[in-house]
């Protein structure tokens, strides 16, 4: 009965400190924001989990519905999708231009250009 | 009645503004139509403000949608205050703005900087307008993602790698918010702040919402750049171009200060959280820490734009110490210095912007014997920099006193200390620059430069002598502040 509804938090608590350690760790620019994006598909994953009735179907008025998930949730999280497109893709671009500027993307070979100076 | 939608408008103006601007594609009409929206946010914001002020508290229904499951814009004398400090910051700096952008900025992306100064507006303006706390979070990114891109605007390369690590710490601040957020709703089912504020006291006793508060206190304080949350900062303001460091660094944290406010007095304001969850002591200390380590850095650095940046991080450091301390007296003083600061860093910061216009560097070896070739600038970095320091008359000196008083009144005099200490480091880094600009003479081939066209020494001097007017008068700036502070402490209303 528990079980479910805490693995799926088990989950959640995994990809948030797998995206985490990746944006960290990593010396890679476009690593850093794949890492980003884990960690933020993992709060995802965190507002659907929690929004869920068990046996609960979808918000519709119909016959024989008489159990459903929380729906606004699921709308937050459309929105911090469209959110985190935006940011993937602003990251990204500035990657391609910090590669056109220093001609590397590992973070430490630019920041010992940085240094150079 | 047109003006009972101003809340709406404040926002949603700057907003449809920003991609007519792309559609138009041309620099000088992107800059007049930037103009025109600011000038009118400001003259929406006062209205409020004046409103605020006459009658209480405005709650303004989107699509009159019944809070607490519409979204509400919820105006008191915090958020009407803060509204009309960042219009003002934006009114003054765009007409400053043409002059400095078309110097720095390629003229081809001209109305895309316009386009995103716009959306930045934007964003800020929601961030204070709004009640709801989700709302919040997507005005945060609007704000943050159109300041990486201003940053990235920059000429030096390093505003590219600035503008990156800038977007991967917003991010990551961002999302901490809004998991702090999901979990709130987890317990209270609730978005909206009002209603958050009565179903708090309930749950507070749970992990979940002890967490959530963890969340937020450092998603936020990383977008607010508390120490040792900060090191974003330094490169943000010194490779954006110079109109931007001038706006974000008066606007940009300020807002983010609001937010924890926000949090911190209305969502939990009817619980004593800071002395429930031990946070007084851990946010006094990171303040303190902030106010001397910043200001010590300061004082080593040779690019006069990464001095100012750093001194904004000691700033951030009285702002949160007024925060921590927790009375009328260090909330006024907090408050007051939200606005008392965006005027002084936003004029020292566009005294940068002329340096460079004209001398090409704000490193202080160029800086040398610029006293007597651009008298007018160079005399507003020290009236700035004086009232950064906290020199009576000026504004900084309110603020400080405001800041010593509470600190007495509470018996912890260490504080004090802990801000004569600053100010003195102040002078010391704020010395360093005068002394190159008028002790030395200009380094051997140096070129020869004049003084800053007017259409950027006049915004400039607004800004310096405003914050010599508020200094030398501040009942006006001080009373709203001081109600402010009752409000947020007052809890609901």
């Amino acid at each position: 009965m528990e079980f479910p509804g805490v693995l799926g938090y088990w989950i959640v608590v995994v990809l948030m400190m797998t995206g985490f350690y990746i944006v960290i760790a990593h010396n890679n620019l476009v690593k850093k924001i794949v890492g980003l994006n884990v960690f933020q598909v993992s709060v995802f994953l965190f507002y659907i989990a929690m929004a869920k009735v068990k046996g609960g179907t979808a918000p519709i008025i119909a016959e024989g519905i008489v159990q459903y998930s929380n729906p606004l949730p699921h709308v937050l999280i459309l929105t911090a999708i469209v959110v985190g497109v935006a940011t993937t893709a602003l990251g990204l671009a500035l990657v391609v231009r910090i590669r056109d500027a220093y001609g590397t993307i590992e973070d430490d070979e630019i920041e010992a250009q940085e240094n150079d100076r | 009645m047109i003006a009972h939608q101003f809340p709406a408008l404040q926002v949603v103006v700057p907003l449809i503004a920003a991609p007519v601007c792309v559609i138009l594609r041309d620099a000088r009409v992107a800059w007049t139509i930037a103009l025109v929206v600011t000038w009118a946010a400001l003259g929406m914001a006062l209205t409020i403000l004046h409103r605020v002020l006459e009658g209480g508290t405005i709650s303004y229904l989107l699509g009159d949608w019944a809070a607490p499951w519409g979204i509400e814009y919820r105006i008191d004398m915090v958020n009407a205050f803060l509204l009309v400090i960042v219009t003002t910051i934006g009114s003054v700096v765009i007409p400053y703005a043409r002059a400095s952008v078309e110097a720095e900025i390629p003229a081809p992306r001209v109305y895309l900087f316009y386009c995103m100064y716009l959306l930045n507006l934007a964003g800020l303006l929601g961030i204070v307008i709004t009640g709801d706390v989700f709302n919040l979070f997507v005005f945060l990114e609007i704000s943050s993602l159109s300041s990486y891109v201003l940053i990235s605007l920059g000429k030096d390369r390093r505003a590219l790698t600035a503008a990156y690590r800038y977007l991967v710490m917003g991010t990551i601040g961002a999302t901490f918010y809004i998991i702090g957020v999901g979990m709130m709703y987890m317990m209270t089912g609730t978005l909206n702040m009002a209603d958050l504020a009565t179903l708090m006291p309930a749950v507070i006793e749970t992990r979940t919402i002890h967490v959530a508060l963890a969340f937020l206190t450092v998603g936020l304080s990383l977008k607010l750049a508390l120490f040792p949350l900060h090191v974003w900062l330094p490169n943000a303001y010194t490779y954006a171009p110079s109109t931007v460091s001038a706006f974000m660094a008066a606007t940009g944290t300020k807002v983010a200060v609001y937010a924890l406010l926000r949090i911190v007095f209305t969502v939990f304001g009817a619980v004593d959280l800071l002395t429930v969850a031990d946070a007084r002591e851990m946010l006094m200390a990171l303040a303190a820490a902030a106010m001397i380590g910043a200001s010590a850095t300061a004082i080593y650095q040779n690019n006069v734009k990464r001095v100012l940046a750093y001194s904004s991080i000691a700033q951030i450091g009285y702002m949160v110490l007024g925060i921590s301390i927790a009375s009328v007296t260090g909330l006024a003083g907090t408050i007051v210095h939200l606005f008392n600061h965006a005027l002084m860093k936003a004029g020292l910061f566009m005294v940068l912007g002329c340096v460079f216009l004209r001398v090409g560097s704000v490193m202080l070896p160029d800086m040398e014997g610029l006293g007597r070739r651009m008298p007018f600038t160079m005399a507003a970095f020290v009236a700035g920099g004086l009232s950064l320091v906290g020199v009576p008359t000026s504004v900084g000196f309110i603020s400080k006193w405001y800041l010593v008083q509470a600190a007495l009144e509470r018996g912890w005099w260490p504080l004090v200390v802990v801000i004569m200490v600053t100010s003195l480091l102040a002078v010391i880094y704020i010395w360093r620059i005068v002394e190159a600009a008028y002790f030395r003479p200009p380094r051997a081939g140096a070129v020869a430069v004049e003084e800053a066209p007017l259409s950027m020494l006049v915004p400039t001097w607004i800004m310096i002598g405003a914050a010599y007017y508020f200094g030398i008068d501040a009942t006006r700036t001080l009373d709203i502040a001081v109600g402010a502070a009752e409000t947020l402490l007052g809890g609901l209303q």
